[in-house]
């Protein structure tokens, strides 16, 4: 779908045109390439642009909200090579908000990506996209021919002194390309392991030189930021929290969808603007920042702003933005069973604790789930987990461990009923008439 | 549009582990977006290629992909068990994929599941008796707003797939 | 030099230094599994996790790099929870059969869970069963014990430089395993069993056979190259029941090559060619086995008798390269008290012309760990990586490190290295292509060279290849030239001697000889060469052999398989009066030869002395009592010198004759020098017809690895074949594939193998061989045709 609702649009203002608004031609109406053009122009000054940035607030939106401008302050200023990277593996379950950017406005994410290569001084970009979205990757890839032909990449960008070029490299099926070390190992074309750090990327990045590695949606926010200047973008949101974010509302709701708002936007109003309670249920539980987010009950969430602050307040994370919300159809164990089902698949089996554990978890929750729980289970769970914690090169583990944790505080009554009377507490009924897929009456 | 590149190239031998010189022309154009002693950065894109001409990835095909980019086979069949997308045994004419994580299961993604395997008799990981449908139970997308969501031969997502909008596409397959 | 603090204890260590090796500099253990010091960083097993003063998770100790103040806590609360965590997380897939395991007692999850573990699992899910994989005859495999810190996929494409094993797939279900059900051919591949930290990969050949904690440990030598591998011999009831490497930096490291590790399996060779136990004369064509006494005083009389009829010089002593340096002092004194100036121990080497002009004795011409220092290196006719498994590994390190490492060969063996350059032409023309690469160095240096290289013939050889290699060489700060078994076999091995010396001299680095055997620098110390002692009298070993002598002396060779032309030396043998063989082994061509058979200790069973390549003194001491009523060869030469009245054999001890042999116990023996004077290069030569190319394949080059079981299974030990470059088959209207017949001194029939590796006109066929001795010399010039 294309734009349905949004406050301040930055990101989505190109969105209202849908599929027929993302070519090089409408970007440059709606003002694209302007800052770039500024910037060499003015021959701008790298540590102005990061000035700018850091001014700007803007946190990473990939999901661990590192401020932007810091992280490409890092990157050492006399290496010969040095890269920048996209990570566009959008695999984190709820959230799909960077393919949207590339399908509606991919030159924001290429002029972004050409602004930071400036920046930090790297020659070379690469834009990794999630495998499942071949059809995105293909857009971007001609996105990336517009901008070729239009002097916008290659050599001496705009008759400057400036030169860079930018590839899109495309994955195949792995969440853990999403952790940037992975993402950069499967650049390198092997398996998705992600490396110990440190070295972090800004000193050892791909290729084992320097790299700056954002999200899609960071980079998308850059000529943004520089066009409308660092304070005024920090001002949309709230200190700290500077901007607009896309958060992806996915779940029981009647309007499915990406919502760009300011940061701090009561819950309340994002969940009003996507259309409310699908069928006029009752909101049981949010995921409020992606699969790996512990769970809030709704009550805790109803009282929640989206910003960094008061959903970490509330015990959960704001990550990427992806909002799973659920109604009173739902089983909690079978929720979580899917997840834990997730992390088992998804784990690169390199760290132990890891490879050994998320299966663990899953066999137990799936145990569970079928009617084979023991009343030991739950606290065997929660030491599992604080066994995985903490002790992994990536945070995968403690992806895993999170929703585990998350959904047996907050619900523990629910999978100890299920242990006790092995079955679910929701009518499997009322469950599959809950996901809208068959009519009512339908066998 | 069906996106199916599977077998594009007609004339090419496909009980040969070999690549066709359309496939290591695309290889190559994929290779020239690395650094020059950086070959292997292409590996992901050559196997998909060669996943492409051969509908799945014999492992002698693997060893044809890593002689070309001057790999080790064994890392090459590395990465091809590393990313579920890659086929490691051949699969139906029509590949699809369901996804039944959380935030899909929620708007029917698990039922859209079983409702491809009621009408093709088969289950997740089979392939039909006539060799036309595999039936693959998927990860995040990356498209949970438009859940249901399916892909089909890796490459065609199709959004919103209620009961309707299956029976359709299953048609549309021949 | 940073200062840290480690459970309270303050200590410097070097920058960039890990907290294990800071940890294991303080005598502090540490429990790992994925790390090892020779291997890349995995950080994977996470049993190593500590705690650092201000971090709020626990650290892996083998990748977090040391930072000045930095406080850690080995045995904190946090550091104990975290190990005891991931403990429990590596058990609950384990099959914890170690009743039933090989690695039962030497295991280090079992020694660490000892110390980490529950008494009882919390895991009540099933576990995994993971399939094994069958690596080929040396490893063995019991995936389903495998805890995946991948230290095996790291080892074999890091130090074995090809990666034959891998991690597939991902999460729970990754599995290592060789690509497409290949088994495992690196010729290092055994050190695979000892860096497995469990029992998934085991020894194929010990499997089953004994338990580590009853075996014995013995320190011994190699006795196979010339690297001297430092090895602990592992034996129950006087058996040698397995061997390991003992770790030593300045030779092998911690690794052995497959030949070192597995050969012992000979040792306990028992069939028609295997051990000979019992002292045997011929009597009217009859094999007899009889007392010592007695075939000692059989074989006494029969050298006395031939001496006494036809002097001394009709008896000839060939002595294995593999011999010890007692052995071979004994043998040699055995010989000239007999009046024979004759004899060798270089079975192998066709030319003698640097003998008498010679600066000392021949040696590698450095340190072996110097290798590694190198920056620029040019081998010269080496079938490195079979020839010399371990040096072959430090070079392809030092190519890793920025090292350029050039090939001058008459094969393109993948060496596994990065080369920098190569030249490869037949054997003939070796000579003139290392005066090629002497004469383009001079160029790039402005010196004038020796007024006969410059008359080589440019259109000889490849000439800009050898200019590659002399561009590599000049720039460089430390280089070195190493002469390969192939050039000490060569025809011109005097002249390649000559040119690398100049070569050498030109780049102020140095040059050597990569020794082929165990005793390669031990046989000139010992003065096992004509000439030794009574100046140029005497004849060298293939001198003895093309002129036959009445009788010989042979100490624990074949010689029709260690010889330079092996069909000669059976011929010679067989016309020989007298054959008097020491050996710990038997065959049917010894008993066709031989008139006495003394039954003598392989390496294992007596005490002796190697002096490696590097010219270091190695001994050892008997790992087992002698096998029935085999006898240490050095005290059966001292009888047969006793019964001879040969003065000065009153010895007492093994020790007794290596202080007389190197006048003390020092730890490099004196004079080496690779140096040759009066020697002028030979670069006329050059043959007509097909050239043949001999290696020694790494199993069968010595007695001992020739009869080990498991060895003669692997790759490297198919038979020979007749391998060819496309454009010679094609010359020769063959097909590979095709039965041809292969015709020298003598004719074998091959299969003829497709080889791209080989220039145009050489055939290449493996010498050691039943199938192909009977082609004479090792370098030669053959025909080929179909059958």
């Amino acid at each position: 779908m294309a734009l349905i609702d949004t406050i301040n649009p930055l990101l989505t203002t190109g969105w209202s045109k849908g599929d027929a608004g993302w070519s090089l031609k409408d970007y440059e109406a709606r003002g694209g390439y302007a800052q770039l053009k500024r910037i060499l122009a003015n021959k701008m000054s790298s540590d102005d642009i990061i000035a700018e940035v850091k001014k700007s607030g803007l946190r990473g939106r990939g999901g661990a909200g590192f401020p932007t401008g810091l992280k490409w302050s890092f990157m050492p200023k006399a290496a010969p090579e040095k890269y920048v990277v996209c990570n566009t593996d959008e695999g984190e379950p709820g959230t799909f908000k960077d393919r949207d950017l590339l399908r509606y406005d991919p030159h924001s994410v290429i002029e972004g990506m050409i602004i930071a290569g400036y920046a930090v001084g790297a020659a070379r970009g690469y834009n990794y996209i999630h495998g499942e979205i071949f059809e995105i990757y293909r857009r971007f890839e001609a996105a990336l021919d517009e901008a070729r032909a239009a002097g916008y990449l290659g050599q001496r960008i705009l008759g400057s002194d400036f030169s860079f070029d930018l590839f899109a490299h495309h994955g195949w099926g792995a969440y853990v390309c999403g952790e940037e070390t992975g993402l950069l190992e499967s650049i390198e074309g092997k398996k998705g392991q992600p490396r110990f750090k440190p070295p972090f990327p800004a000193n050892f990045g791909l290729y084992g030189k320097p790299t700056t590695i954002n999200n899609t949606e960071t980079f998308a926010a850059i000529p943004f930021i520089l066009g409308m200047g660092g304070d005024a973008y920090l001002n949309l949101g709230k200190p700290n929290n500077g901007g607009t974010k896309l958060f992806s509302v996915s779940g029981h709701v009647n309007r499915p969808g990406n919502y760009e708002v300011p940061m701090g936007t009561p819950f309340a109003k994002l969940l009003e603007m996507a259309g409310g309670m699908r069928g006029g249920r009752q909101l049981k539980a949010v995921i409020p920042g992606g699969s790996s987010a512990p769970v809030l009950p709704a009550e805790v969430m109803m009282e929640c702003t989206m910003d960094y602050e008061s959903i970490a307040k509330a015990g959960s994370m704001l990550g990427s933005g992806a909002v799973i919300v659920m109604d009173e159809t739902v089983c909690m164990v079978k929720a979580l069973e899917r997840l834990s089902y997730f992390y088992y698949e998804e784990s690169c089996g390199q760290c132990t604790p890891c490879r050994e554990g998320s299966g663990w978890l899953y066999r137990v929750v799936h145990r569970i789930e079928h009617g084979e729980g023991r009343a030991e289970d739950l606290d065997l769970l929660n030491r599992v987990t604080d066994n995985m914690m903490g002790k992994t090169i990536c945070a995968l583990a403690d992806a895993a461990a999170f929703p585990v944790r998350g959904f047996i505080k907050n619900f523990r009554s629910e999978f100890e009923y299920h242990i006790e009377h092995r079955k679910c507490l929701v009518d499997p009924e009322v469950q599959r008439m809950g996901s809208g897929f068959f009519k009512a009456g339908a066998a | 549009m069906l996106i199916d590149e599977r077998g594009m190239n007609s004339e090419h031998d496909m009980l040969s582990p070999e690549l066709s010189s359309e496939a290591l022309a695309k290889i190559d154009l994929e290779v020239a977006k690395y650094p020059v002693d950086q070959k292997q950065s292409a590996v992901m894109a050559a196997l998909v290629i060669a996943q492409d001409e051969k509908g799945w990835l014999p492992k002698e095909t693997i060893a044809v992909v890593a002689g070309y980019l001057g790999m080790a086979p064994m890392a090459v069949y590395e990465v091809a068990s590393f990313y579920n997308m890659y086929d490691l045994q051949p699969v139906g004419k029509y590949k699809l994929t369901v996804c039944t994580n959380l935030p899909c299961a929620l708007s029917g993604g698990v039922h859209a599941a079983d409702y491809v395997k009621q009408k093709l008799g088969i289950d997740f990981n089979e392939t039909t008796p006539d060799g036309k449908f595999t039936l693959k139970e998927g990860e995040c997308m990356g498209a949970c707003g438009d859940a249901p969501v399916m892909l089909v031969n890796n490459k065609r997502m199709c959004s919103f797939m209620l009961p309707e909008q299956i029976d359709k596409l299953l048609a549309e397959c021949n | 030099m940073v200062e840290i603090e480690i459970d309270g204890k303050t200590l410097q260590v070097a920058d960039g230094s890990t907290l294990i090796e800071a940890a294991h500099q303080l005598g502090a253990y540490i429990p790992h599994f994925c790390y090892h010091k020779k291997l890349s960083l995995a950080a994977n097993c996470r049993m190593c996790l500590v705690q650092i003063e201000k971090v709020p998770k626990p650290m892996p100790a083998c990748a977090t790099i040391v930072t000045n103040g930095m406080k850690v806590f080995t045995h904190s609360e946090m550091a104990i929870k975290a190990q005891r965590a991931v403990m429990e997380f590596l058990l609950i897939n384990h099959p914890l059969d170690c009743p039933i395991c090989d690695q039962g007692g030497e295991c280090r999850l079992q020694d660490l869970a000892v110390g980490y573990a529950e008494s009882a699992s919390k895991y009540g899910e099933e576990k995994r069963v993971v399939p094994d994989k069958n690596l080929g005859p040396l490893v063995s495999t019991d995936m389903s014990r495998c805890i995946n810190c991948a230290r095996c996929v790291r080892f074999t494409a890091e130090i074995a430089g090809m990666m034959e094993l891998g991690q597939s797939f991902r999460g729970e279900r990754v599995e290592i395993m060789p690509f497409n059900g290949k088994t495992v051919d690196s010729e290092l591949s055994g050190n695979l069993i000892d860096l497995c930290p469990v029992g998934a990969l085991t020894s194929k050949p010990f499997r089953f056979s004994a338990r580590s904690w009853e075996l014995s440990r013995r320190k011994s030598v190699s006795p196979h190259d010339g690297l001297g591998s430092n090895l602990i011999v592992q034996t129950r009831r006087d058996k040698v029941m397995r061997v390991l490497p003992l770790e030593n930096e300045d030779i092998n490291e911690c690794w052995l090559s497959d030949k070192e590790r597995f050969s012992y399996q000979g040792l306990n060779s028992q069939d028609d060619n295997g051990r000979l136990t019992k002292p045997m004369v011929k009597q009217g064509g009859e094999w007899k086995e009889v007392d010592w006494n007695v075939a000692l005083d059989y074989a006494a009389h029969a050298l006395r008798d031939v001496a006494k009829t036809h002097g001394g010089a009709a008896i000839g002593g060939l002595l294995s390269p593999h011999a010890t340096l007692e052995e071979m002092y004994l043998a040699q004194k055995l010989m000239r008290g007999l009046g024979s100036e004759n004899i060798d121990f270089r079975l192998r080497q066709s030319d003698f012309s640097a003998d008498g002009h010679r600066h000392g004795t021949p040696w590698l011409g450095m340190k072996i760990a110097d290798i590694g220092k190198l920056d620029r290196l040019l081998v010269v006719g080496s079938f490195l990586r079979k020839d010399h498994p371990l040096i072959a590994q430090r070079l392809r390190q030092s190519a890793k490190r920025g090292a350029q490492v050039c090939v001058l060969h008459s094969a393109d063996d993948d060496l596994l290295i990065n080369l920098e350059a190569r030249a490869i032409a037949v054997p003939s023309q070796l000579p003139a292509m290392l005066a090629q690469v002497v004469k383009a160095v001079a160029e790039l240096k402005g010196v004038a060279t020796d007024a006969a290289l410059t008359t080589v013939g440019a259109g000889l050889v490849d000439v800009n290849a050898a200019k590659k290699i002399a561009a590599s060489l000049v720039s460089g700060g430390n280089v070195a030239i190493l002469l390969g078994n192939f050039a000490q076999q060569h025809r011109q091995a005097a002249t390649l001697n000559a040119l690398a010396q100049q070569l050498a001299g030109l780049l102020g680095g140095r040059f050597g000889f990569l020794g082929e055997a165990a005793n390669s620098v031990g046989g000139y110390v010992a003065k096992a060469v004509p000439g030794a002692v009574n100046g140029n009298a005497g004849l060298n070993a293939v001198a003895m052999l093309k002129d036959p002598r009445q009788a010989y002396v042979v100490l624990g060779a074949e010689p029709e398989l260690d010889c330079a032309d092996g069909a000669q030396a059976l011929a010679a043998l067989g016309k020989a009066a007298a054959v008097v063989v020491l050996s710990p082994f038997k065959s049917q061509a010894m008993l066709d030869y031989a008139a006495v058979l003394l039954p003598v200790s392989p390496f294992s069973e007596t005490s002796g002395t190697f002096v490696n390549t590097e010219g270091r003194v190695q001994s050892f001491h008997a790992a087992t009592k002698p096998l029935g009523e085999t006898r240490p060869a050095w005290k059966v030469l001292r009888v047969l010198g006793n019964l001879l009245d040969v003065a000065g054999f009153e010895f007492n001890t093994s020790e007794d004759v290596r202080a007389e042999a190197l006048g003390g116990m020092p730890e490099f023996v004196s004079g080496l020098d690779n140096g040759v004077a009066g020697v002028a290069p030979n670069l006329t030569a050059s043959a007509n017809g097909l050239e043949r190319v001999a290696d020694v394949p790494i199993h069968f080059a010595d007695p001992l690895v020739r009869r080990a079981p498991a060895l003669q299974q692997t790759r490297d030990s198919a038979a020979p074949t007749a391998r060819m470059n496309a454009a010679t088959l094609a010359k020769l209207g063959l097909v590979a594939g095709e039965r041809v017949k292969v015709g020298a001194g003598g004719t074998a029939i091959l299969t003829a193998e497709l080889d791209a590796g080989l220039p145009d006109g050489a055939v290449r066929i493996a010498a050691a061989h039943a199938d192909t001795f009977a082609l004479g010399a090792m370098s030669t010039v053959l025909t080929v045709e179909k059958v």
